[in-house]
């Protein structure tokens, strides 16, 4: 319980340790401290900046939908649209060309009848000349006779 | 109880006693200086471990628990003393953790060690009765300790005194505080002396009082027969928070001791 020597033995033990403490045992460890809570700290920083820069690209994304949305939309109404010119156009087409066709039709069967018409004429024409060739054989002279003939054909 | 044959006096007195080598000032308390350098480079040892390899990576257990004192320390430091010093935040971790594992010794049940040194001595032959050996296990239970430490601060404190205000400062303190005249300057002396040496003095004699107050009770009641259990326990768990309030409260005034040293008024 008295003060003695032990005094001194202790104070040198107590300057040692701190010179110890000091010298090999403070620093290496708050230097790790430090560079651990600065590691974390920029690992904190660099996941906010990854946070905001998900958000703006999210951002972007839904703009860029929005207008590749309005722009298909357009797309679709502009073919729409061509496309009922397109059949509207096609079906005049059709339509003038079916009349050309049915108008040539018409003048072809127009131009063999008139033919065909044409022959028969000539062929009762000589049908009946040769009738009544045949039956003025039996009564009359040809050459006497032909002015009706003629006459006749004529009128046919 | 380590025997029948003595009285609960002897028995107290046998625990309070160093081991003492030589006679006058020069004796020395070996079991005082042995256990209490045991845990100094205890402390050093585990904590130079963590040191070695200590990286910015993903810490050990270990490394964490040591790195958590640290930074605990460091905050402790950074909150009262303002100003880059590389001395004091290693020397509160020295006080902190020392002191506290020397009041730790007080958590060791009061007759194993002396008990085992008892015998220990008898058998290797050094006494011819077993109770010529004393073993007082716990270093902050000697004054001699708690004043090293607190010698040690007064001197860090003149030290850092002088080397931040200068000798001329410093002179200027002790005489013209609290009373700024010529004529009272005897009077500041004295006042301002008393001041400082109480800090010391202070210092040593609240971490003994606590820690020898502290083994004194245990001492106490383990000459209660079978009730001492719970009521070791319960003092046991309440000595739990006076050894760490003790360490911590020697550091946190030897820093702010410090911090006063070293700013001016």
């Amino acid at each position: 319980m008295n003060i003695n020597a032990t005094l001194i033995g202790q104070s040198i033990a107590f300057a040692v340790f701190v010179w110890f403490c000091m010298k090999f045992v403070w620093p290496p460890i708050i230097k790790a401290i430090e560079e651990r809570q600065k590691k974390i700290a920029d690992g904190l920083n660099a996941g906010e900046r990854a946070q905001k820069d998900l958000e703006k690209a999210q951002q972007e994304i839904a703009e860029q939908l929005k207008e590749a949305k309005q722009q298909a939309a357009e797309i679709i109404e502009q073919s729409k649209k061509r496309g009922a010119k397109i059949v509207e156009e096609e079906t005049q087409r059709g339509h003038e060309e079916r009349e050309k066709i049915v108008a040539s039709g018409h003048e072809e069967v127009t131009a063999e009848r008139n033919r065909v018409r044409e022959e028969l004429r000539k062929q009762v024409a000589v049908l009946a000349v040769s009738g009544a060739q045949k039956i003025i054989e039996r009564e009359i002279d040809k050459d006497a006779h032909s002015d009706i003939v003629e006459k006749l054909v004529a009128e046919l | 109880m380590v025997s029948g044959e003595q009285t609960p006096t002897q028995y107290i007195q046998h625990h309070l006693q160093n081991w003492t080598v030589g006679e006058g000032f020069w004796a020395v308390n070996v079991d005082t200086i042995f256990w209490s350098v045991l845990l100094g480079v205890l402390f050093l040892w585990s904590f130079r471990r963590v040191a070695k390899k200590s990286s910015a990576g993903v810490p050990g257990k270990w490394q964490c628990f040591v790195e958590m004192i640290v930074e605990f320390v460091d905050n402790s430091v950074k909150e009262s003393f303002h100003g880059k010093d590389k001395l004091i935040a290693p020397l509160a971790l020295t006080i902190f953790v020392w002191i506290f594992l020397m009041n730790l010794m007080d958590l060791i049940p009061v007759d194993w060690l002396p008990t085992a040194a008892m015998y220990g001595g008898y058998w290797l032959g050094f006494v011819d009765d077993p109770h010529d050996v004393y073993m007082k296990v716990v270093p902050t239970t000697d004054l001699n300790t708690t004043f090293a430490l607190s010698i040690s601060v007064f001197a860090l404190i003149i030290i850092y005194s002088i080397k931040y205000k200068g000798v001329k400062g410093f002179a200027k303190e002790m005489t013209l505080t609290p009373f700024n005249h010529w004529a009272l300057m005897p009077v500041n002396f004295v006042l301002e002396s008393i001041t400082l040496l109480a800090k010391p003095a202070s210092l040593a004699l609240r971490l003994f009082g606590n820690l020898y107050a502290g083994e004194l009770i245990f001492i106490l009641i383990a000459m209660i027969g079978l009730f001492q259990l719970p009521a070791h326990f319960a003092w046991a768990v309440f000595h739990i928070l006076v050894i760490t309030l003790q360490a911590f409260i020697f550091m946190m005034l030897t820093i702010v001791y410090l911090s006063m040293a070293s700013s001016e008024h």
